[in-house]
């Protein structure tokens, strides 16, 4: 710690007394306008060859007032995004441990491969026979997936993690429907993913919550006294979003079979167990895995995602189409027309085309460089270093759940013993200012204050001390009651911005200002 | 492993730092009939680089590039030239490895370029408000009627027989779950879409009418006659756009009355990517936005007053919500909504109606061309760049004979609408500004050998 603190600059008050600048910037952060305050309809960056128009025929639909998109030329384009994107902090730039999200680095290998004309050019509707290596991608990648977690089949189309949710469970339901039992509720721990009720509320169910023990695991007992002929299933996040193994899990699948209903698996949190635990010997029914965040593909600033779907023996009857079967020496598409001889029960079709082929090559790519010694190292060094920051951490920040054993690949702490009103946020923003992208806030909700956090194992033990330096000097400020934290990020390219103001008069469009020429 | 930077060394330390004796230690909360003694069986070990490019290469080259031979594949994914600038830009560690803007002060970059995405999408479409993207065209198809649902308090939904059947066929999955009743019609090969029959099956029931425009055909219709009919009887106009192109030359739906538009946004900026990742594109009536599903920037500002964005209105999402969110979306597509604004940035409004009019032109020339071979009837005299020819056989086993040839000749209805007889004739031919003369010429030259 010593070294980080002597490391950190004084509060800049000569930076903050300087004198305005002419345009606003400050050396290297750079103000950057809109489009629509840079370009001009007249301005593009693409050129054409002339043509010849043979004339309309768009049926008399011709537009007849202007669209009012600005242009610009690709050295003001390339300037206005590599502008803005100096404005982001990103893996990239630092460690990223935003628990429950797995920010890991992204080998540019995979951006490689998936940018192969073999598979970024070609067409979902080519005839199979000419995309035969496309098709071999997805099914296998979609064999490992099956036996990284153990389990029967798998659906490899959803599009996203909360996509896959509700591809679970409406196979879940499908399969229940079969038996001709109708059940309506599903239930959700408090401490789950707020897409977890929202997909089952999609998906047509009524949802239940079930409460946690002290010890941060679903509560067996309430849960064993609320299941009956009512429940579909039980959605349960494992390793759980307090950064937890549920170790009543194969004792929880038995019950919740014996009642009748089905398990499915949040696999948000792969990344602390693959290599090591195969949810399928967990008795779980379906899984969605988040390639975006266990196999590595970008995030993107908000997606693209892919969230395919493993499934027991009981629910892949039930899986959705398409899906790629190796039928002889080639590799089918099993689509509508020839879903009825194999897969009659299906469920149905629930994106147009076969999934997302982008993240399918990289998710490839990362899992053959990491093979099944490279990935158990994974979940092994991803829990480590969560635990070495827990135990680094534990004497100074509320370990709610610490004290009960080691955590797995997140850690979980609270706002316990922060002084002067000073509260997680701050603490976060407090943490942007040291160079780091905060935690998870306020999440899981079981947890006063709670402050997730997840390093990976793409983290180096440098790097990890820094951070662990960083917190540990923001939270003796909180502690203290230091309440310059609530000025925090200071040094950011913004301040503290009124979200207040933005939903209670939502700006969701760029209005150009009213002309002034026009006034003289 | 070259990804993972602890060295043993490491390890031994912070194991020692944490109190465990072994890394076993860490896991003993997994019972013990779940743990797995040794590395997972049936997987390889860990493969260097070169060796992992060299087995993907070879599954590539199995594949038959669009580019490399003529291409005419549309229906609901197209092939347009993407400026090399997209893609650089979208590669920057800044973009590509930031997480969904959740800590505005350091993700400006990512809010302000959805805040110009927004802006180009609403304008594009001719709405108020667009939001930051959804996965697709068909999901947001689907999220659009679920939202009509919830702002007419109604339960069924018309689709034309010219949507795409992959949209309908989501549709279609996703009301047996949520008891919506869809009413949706089978396509004829007829020159004009199914306007007069939607305008006739409006009624005081109907939360809204979903037409695809240019449609599944190519075929391009008004539709201000229908979003007059569904305001009459209190129903929402829903309209599909698969070929953002078009939009370049022709009307947009939002002019015409459409209450929400969606669609797909791949055109611009995204590539082919056999079918995903795509970006799906949603604007609506300012009235609404709060049935709006998926992410959504706004602006504000900072507390010295300077402007920035965040993402707000997040009292729709399910991480607020939960159970009673607007939809379970989470993640979107940003990076795609992203490449997206580029490619519209770099086109702007007169490279976006040139691009719109190149596009045109090819495929007139091209209907001209093909409907000039013996047998074959263009079926639909208004289109933008995709349209349908009548074959005199069955088009699937043309396509395919075709393929052999390497010559990727547009998609069969047969394809799209297996074991539907009165459509398997229909062949849907894409023309885009990278369909060349010579491209066409062997695209006709193939049909007549395939149809000899």
């Amino acid at each position: 710690m010593s070294m980080n603190r002597e490391g950190r600059p004084t509060r800049s008050e000569a930076a903050e007394g300087a004198p305005a600048t002419y345009t606003g910037n400050r050396a290297l952060m750079l103000e950057e306008p809109l489009i629509f305050e840079l370009g001009e309809e007249e301005g593009c960056g693409v050129d054409f060859e002339d043509f010849a128009s043979p004339g309309s025929r768009l049926g008399g639909l011709e537009r007849n007032r202007p669209i009012g998109l600005p242009g610009l030329s690709e050295p003001q384009a390339v300037r206005h995004y590599t502008r803005l994107s100096r404005q982001n902090y990103a893996i990239d730039l630092g460690l990223f441990p935003l628990g429950s999200c797995t920010m890991k680095h992204n080998p540019r290998l995979c951006e490689k491969v998936a940018r192969m004309p073999g598979f970024a050019d070609i067409h979902p509707l080519q005839p199979v026979d000419t995309v035969q290596g496309a098709l071999e991608v997805i099914a296998r990648l979609g064999g490992w997936l099956v036996e990284l977690t153990g389990m029967h089949s798998v659906a490899m189309s959803p599009k996203a993690g909360a996509h896959g949710e509700l591809c679970g469970l409406l196979a879940i339901r499908s399969a229940l429907e079969a038996r001709g039992d109708a059940r309506e509720v599903i239930l959700v721990p408090e401490s789950a993913h707020g897409t977890n009720p929202a997909t089952a509320a999609f998906a047509g169910y009524r949802v239940e919550s079930i409460p946690a023990t002290t010890r941060g695991r679903v509560d067996l007992d309430a849960l064993k006294g609320r299941l009956g002929a009512d429940v579909a299933a039980v959605m349960i996040t494992n390793p759980n979003t307090c950064g937890l193994f549920e170790p009543e899990m194969i004792e929880i699948s038995r019950c919740v079979h014996e009642a009748g209903g089905l398990v499915y698996c949040d696999g948000a949190n792969f990344n602390a167990i693959v290599g090591r635990v195969r949810p399928g010997d967990l008795g779980i029914d379906a899984m969605h895995i988040n390639l975006h965040k266990t196999f590595s593909t970008p995030h993107g600033g908000g997606g693209p995602g892919s969230g395919p779907v493993v499934f027991s023996e009981a629910l892949t009857a039930f899986a959705p189409l398409p899906f790629v079967e190796k039928q002889g020496d080639s590799f089918e598409l099993v689509e509508e027309e020839t879903a009825g001889e194999h897969h009659g029960s299906s469920f149905g079709r629930m994106v147009a085309f076969h999934g997302q082929m982008g993240m399918f090559t990289r998710a490839l790519a990362y899992i053959m460089s990491h093979g099944a010694d490279g990935l158990r190292q994974v979940s092994e060094d991803a829990v480590l270093n969560a635990n070495y920051i827990l135990r680094r951490l534990d004497d100074l920040l509320d370990a709610p759940f610490g004290h009960g054993g080691p955590c797995m690949h997140e850690a979980l702490f609270s706002d316990k013993g922060f002084a002067g009103g000073l509260t997680t946020l701050d603490l976060a923003k407090g943490l942007i200012d040291e160079g780091f992208h905060p935690m998870t806030m306020y999440f899981p909700l079981v947890v006063h204050g709670a402050m997730l956090v997840e390093p990976t194992e793409t983290e180096s033990k440098a790097a990890l001390d820094q951070f662990i330096g960083a917190m540990r000097s923001v939270a003796e400020r909180a502690i203290a009651g230091d309440q310059s934290l609530k000025a925090a990020p200071i040094h950011a390219p913004r301040r503290r911005l009124d979200e207040t103001l933005a939903a209670r008069k939502p700006v969701l469009v760029w209005k150009d200002p009213p002309r002034a020429e026009a006034a003289e | 492993m070259r990804y993972l930077p602890l060295a043993d060394a490491d390890r031994q330390e912070m194991l020692r730092a944490v109190g465990a004796s072994s890394i076993d230690d860490l896991f003993v909360d997994v019972p013990e009939a779940a743990r797995l003694p040794d590395k997972i069986e049936g997987l390889p070990d860990h493969l260097g680089e070169m060796a992992v490019e060299r087995e993907l290469a070879r599954l590539s080259r199995k594949n038959l590039v669009a580019g490399e031979v003529p291409f005419f594949l549309g229906c609901g994914a197209y092939k347009h030239h993407i400026p090399a600038s997209v893609d650089h830009l979208i590669q920057r560690g800044e973009f590509l490895t930031a997480y969904t803007p959740y800590q505005p002060e350091i993700a400006q970059g990512t809010l302000q370029a959805l805040f110009e995405f927004q802006t180009q999408v609403a304008r594009l479409y001719g709405c108020d408000v667009a939001n930051a993207s959804m996965y697709d065209g068909s999901t947001a198809c689907w999220e659009a009627i679920g939202m009509a649902r919830r702002i007419t308090r109604r339960g069924k939904a018309i689709l034309s027989s010219g949507l795409h059947p992959h949209y309908v066929s989501v549709a279609r999955t996703m009301a047996r779950f949520t008891g919506d009743l869809l009413e949706a019609r089978s396509p004829e090969l007829v020159a004009e879409p199914d306007t007069a029959a939607l305008l006739d099956s409006i009624d005081g029931e109907t939360s809204c009418v979903v037409v695809q425009y240019p449609d599944i055909f190519g075929r391009i219709a008004d539709l201000s006659a229908l979003a007059e009919r569904a305001h009459e009887k209190g129903a929402l106009l829903i309209a599909v756009v698969t070929e953002p192109v078009a939009l370049g030359l022709i009307r947009s739906p939002g002019e015409m009355g459409a209450d929400i538009v969606v669609g797909e946004g791949q055109s611009i900026g995204v590539g082919l990517n056999f079918g995903g990742p795509f970006v799906g594109l949603f604007a609506c009536a300012h009235k609404y936005v709060r049935q709006m599903p998926g992410r959504l920037a706004g602006e504000t500002v900072d507390a010295e007053g300077k402007r920035g964005f965040v993402l707000t209105l997040s009292t729709r999402e399910q991480h607020i919500r939960r159970e009673k969110a607007t939809s379970n979306i989470c993640t979107n597509s940003g990076l795609c909504a992203l490449a997206f604004s580029i490619h519209m940035t770099l086109l702007g409004e007169k490279g976006l109606r040139r691009l719109a009019q190149v596009n045109h032109a090819r495929a007139c020339a091209a209907a001209d061309r093909l409907s000039s071979v013996a047998g074959i009837e263009l079926v639909n005299p208004a289109f933008f760049n995709e349209f349908t020819l009548r074959l005199p056989k069955e088009a699937r086993p043309v396509v395919r004979t075709m393929a052999e040839k390497g010559v990727l000749g547009g998609v069969s209805l047969g394809r799209l609408y297996p074991g539907v007889e009165a459509l398997e004739r229909g062949l849907v031919v894409a023309v885009t500004e990278t369909s060349t003369a010579e491209d066409v010429e062997a695209l006709a030259a193939a049909l007549e050998e395939a149809l000899a």
